[in-house]
């Protein structure tokens, strides 16, 4: 078995970020701001944007990688989203009267317990009753939309949501300080998260043992490795990351649930996923390429310097998505297992 | 017939009719749980989809458009491919059809009608082909570009009938000039438009003729022709499929783009029939419906009307539902998605009824075979 090609793919994306870290700093700081086209690519508020655009794909895109390098392909997390988007949702406005933060954590409980639980169903679908994965994905996304469409109480409004929090001295560096240490509390937690995934999957013995589901159950198993145990509990805590996402959007980045609010965000991380060959820095950098087409969308249409109709403009994510997984999807590789359920020798249900 | 033809036809039919029923049954159990009375909501939801022949007509209209998107998600799925672009193959084939619809005044109906219909299919089938082409040559997962393509689509009709914007932004190609600041097209002409079969006020139209045609003719190719078997054998077994000499990219993307023709039928004949015009805010939310209808006729054209009827009839009733007795019309999509389930996983349905799995019976296709080739 070859060895994985995500170096070439991470040291470009690495380069690029390097590259764009030294253009904002460049731009944010010298007459080179000047230029209206240069704000639109590398302002701060074009910085500050692409990273809240990029949170819920980050966090999409680390639950993807922990189902499916156990061996679990999820689509859902679509669904898992919106309806830890709704349960955040509930959760706050349910308890407004509660202290801020008190309420504002209630809702963030709310979404991974919420999330965690779409992940258990998904789980029991596709371990327990063999559903086919990608079908049990479709039915979560459908399943949230119609139960969260049908429970909203278009009424309920959410008092107050997260607020930024600049991290004493780091803050005060220029433009790194204001885009990435001056952050509501969600926003840090992730690109925590990122790291916490990194070390677990490849420096833990759970990461090890996870990663053997994926590509080599039967082995895994062989050495006594309980595989369905590991993917009922990857795909749980990936819910529970998904769910967060969704929390995200309520909490921290919308303040309010609408109908449908996940856009497509769930669709986009499988493909930052993809992107990222399933590594947590990959699925991060793309996550992050994504949420910048967002914020570039919305910059153009904010300076107005293009008389381009806005339906192009917003079809950049989509189309640089199309782009990406078309580009790389023959380089990278899938884990070797996934999408198959494991049954033990000789036993079944 | 004989008689063990006919049991196998009750062993097909049985889970899928079990699934509804459970389907329904955990519906009702939602509702009773967050204070809604299901059996006035079922009762309403009766009415409105046979209740009376004002009902079966809505049902029928809704059904047209699910028979043909169905089939759409069915024939990809045949190939082991997982149309989610469904949605976006029917806006593509509104947009086509509408364009041809509102332009060739004069055009004798026998030739502007097709002409439409047939623009329809082909802008379905160039959505269906884009994910096709690059599944085979790059490797990229239709799922995903399916996915991103609908949101394309989208934004790409919206932006045809778009009345223009404040920052200079010109009008699209298909906006209707005398419509003033409202984005939506003009009417297609008369000779481009689908006639009655029953008018005003059931307005059923020749589209869901067409419909069922289009039915039979897929079942026809799928089991009886070449080309339906390589499919097949492409959908079982690709590696096999390649050893036997055929050309497995070819039928890969051929059957893309037949699933996108039949989306972007779809989506013509529901402009032409019914709605005679397009605005930017219509979603192709027939298209996602789609799968479901797949599904649940386990990818059999027969059975693919047979459930697109039954989700049409949902459909239509749910309006109904929630007029009479104020349940809200999206516990439909919930009811939907439990069917779903439960047809993905007839486990379930078996242990529930406890029925014996049939010794001859194959087990349903697996789609996922992953994201790399």
């Amino acid at each position: 078995m070859g060895k994985r090609r995500y170096r070439v793919t991470s040291y470009i994306i690495g380069g690029l970020i390097l590259v764009f870290i030294v253009m904002a700093i460049l731009v944010n700081t010298t007459s080179l701001g000047d230029s209206t086209w240069m704000r639109v690519f590398f302002g701060i508020s074009a910085l500050n944007f692409t990273l809240r655009a990029s949170v819920p794909l980050i966090l999409g895109a680390m639950c993807g990688i922990l189902c499916e390098r156990t061996g679990i392909i999820n689509i859902g997390i679509e669904g898992m989203m919106l309806a830890g988007a709704f349960a955040a949702f509930v959760a706050k406005t349910n308890t407004n009267d509660w202290p801020l933060l008190a309420s504002l954590l209630f809702g963030v409980a709310a979404a991974l317990v919420t999330g965690g639980l779409m992940g258990l169903l998904h789980g029991v679908f596709s371990i327990r009753y063999r559903m086919d994965q990608i079908i049990s994905g479709t039915v979560l996304i459908i399943l949230a939309a119609g139960l969260t469409a049908y429970l909203f109480d278009r009424n309920a409004v959410a008092e107050g949501k997260f607020g930024t929090i600049a991290i004493p001295g780091l803050s005060q560096i220029p433009v790194l300080g204001e885009v990435i240490f001056t952050n509501p509390p969600l926003t840090y937690t992730t690109l925590i998260l990122v790291v916490v995934i990194h070390i677990g999957f490849f420096y833990t013995r759970w990461g090890l043992r996870s990663r053997a589901c994926g590509e080599h159950p039967r082995a895994a198993d062989t050495v006594g490795i309980n595989v369905n145990r590991f993917r009922y509990m990857n795909t749980i805590i990936g819910g529970m990351l998904a769910g967060l996402a969704g929390g995200f959007l309520v909490l921290e980045a919308v303040g309010q649930f609408q109908e449908g609010m996940t856009a497509g965000r769930g669709f986009i991380s499988l493909a930052a996923m993809i992107f990222g060959n399933w590594m947590p820095f990959g699925a991060m950098g793309a996550s992050l390429l994504f949420g910048y087409t967002q914020a570039l969308q919305n910059e153009l249409l904010l300076a107005g310097v293009t008389t381009v109709p806005r339906q192009f403009v917003s079809m950049i994510p989509y189309i640089v998505t199309i782009v990406a997984v078309s580009g790389f999807v023959g380089r990278v590789r899938p884990p070797a297992a996934e999408g198959k359920v494991y049954e033990t020798e000789g036993g079944s249900e | 017939m004989n008689s063990s033809s006919l049991r196998r036809i009750g062993q097909t039919l049985l889970i899928p009719i079990l699934a509804v029923f459970s389907a329904l049954v955990v519906g009702a159990i939602i509702m009773w749980i967050f204070g809604d009375n299901p059996i006035a909501a079922y009762r309403g939801l009766f009415e409105g989809a046979v209740g009376s022949a004002r009902a079966w007509s809505t049902t029928i209209r809704k059904m047209t458009p699910l028979i043909l998107t169905g089939l759409s998600v069915a024939v990809a799925f045949k190939a082991g491919l997982f149309n989610i672009g469904a949605s976006g193959q029917f806006i593509m084939g509104t947009v086509c059809s509408v364009a041809v619809g509102i332009n060739f005044e004069g055009l004798p109906a026998f030739i502007h009608l097709p002409l439409a219909l047939l623009a329809g299919i082909a802008g379905g089938m160039a959505w269906g082909f884009i994910p096709g082409a690059l599944k085979v040559f790059t490797g990229a997962h239709e799922v995903i570009v399916t996915i991103m393509l609908n949101y394309v689509a989208s934004l790409f009709a919206s932006w045809t009938v778009y009345a223009g914007g404040t920052q200079g932004q010109t009008p699209g190609p298909l906006w209707d000039t005398t419509a003033g600041p409202i984005s939506e097209t003009a009417d297609v002409f008369i000779s481009a438009r689908l006639p009655w079969i029953f008018a005003e006020p059931y307005r059923v139209h020749w589209g869901v003729v067409i419909a069922l045609v289009v039915a039979l003719i897929m079942w026809w190719v799928i089991f009886k022709t070449t080309l339906g078997f390589e499919t097949r054998t492409v959908g079982a077994n690709n590696k096999a499929a390649r050893y036997a000499g055929m050309n497995v990219n070819w039928v890969i993307i051929l059957t893309m783009m037949i699933a996108g023709g039949l989306a972007g039928l779809a989506g013509g004949i529901e402009t032409l029939g019914l709605n005679h015009k397009f605005a930017p805010e219509f979603t192709g939310g027939v298209g996602f419906d789609g799968i479901t209808v797949a599904l649940l006729g386990q990818t059999n054209p027969i059975g693919v009307v047979l459930s697109a009827f039954l989700l049409g009839a949902l459909d239509a009733g749910g309006a109904r539902m929630q007029f009479d007795s104020g349940v809200s019309a999206d516990i439909i999509q919930v009811i939907q998605a439990l069917v779903l389930a439960f047809v993905a996983a007839p486990t379930i349905i078996r242990q529930i009824y406890r029925i014996r799995k049939p010794s001859d019976q194959v087990e349903s296709t697996v789609f996922s075979s992953g994201w790399g080739r």
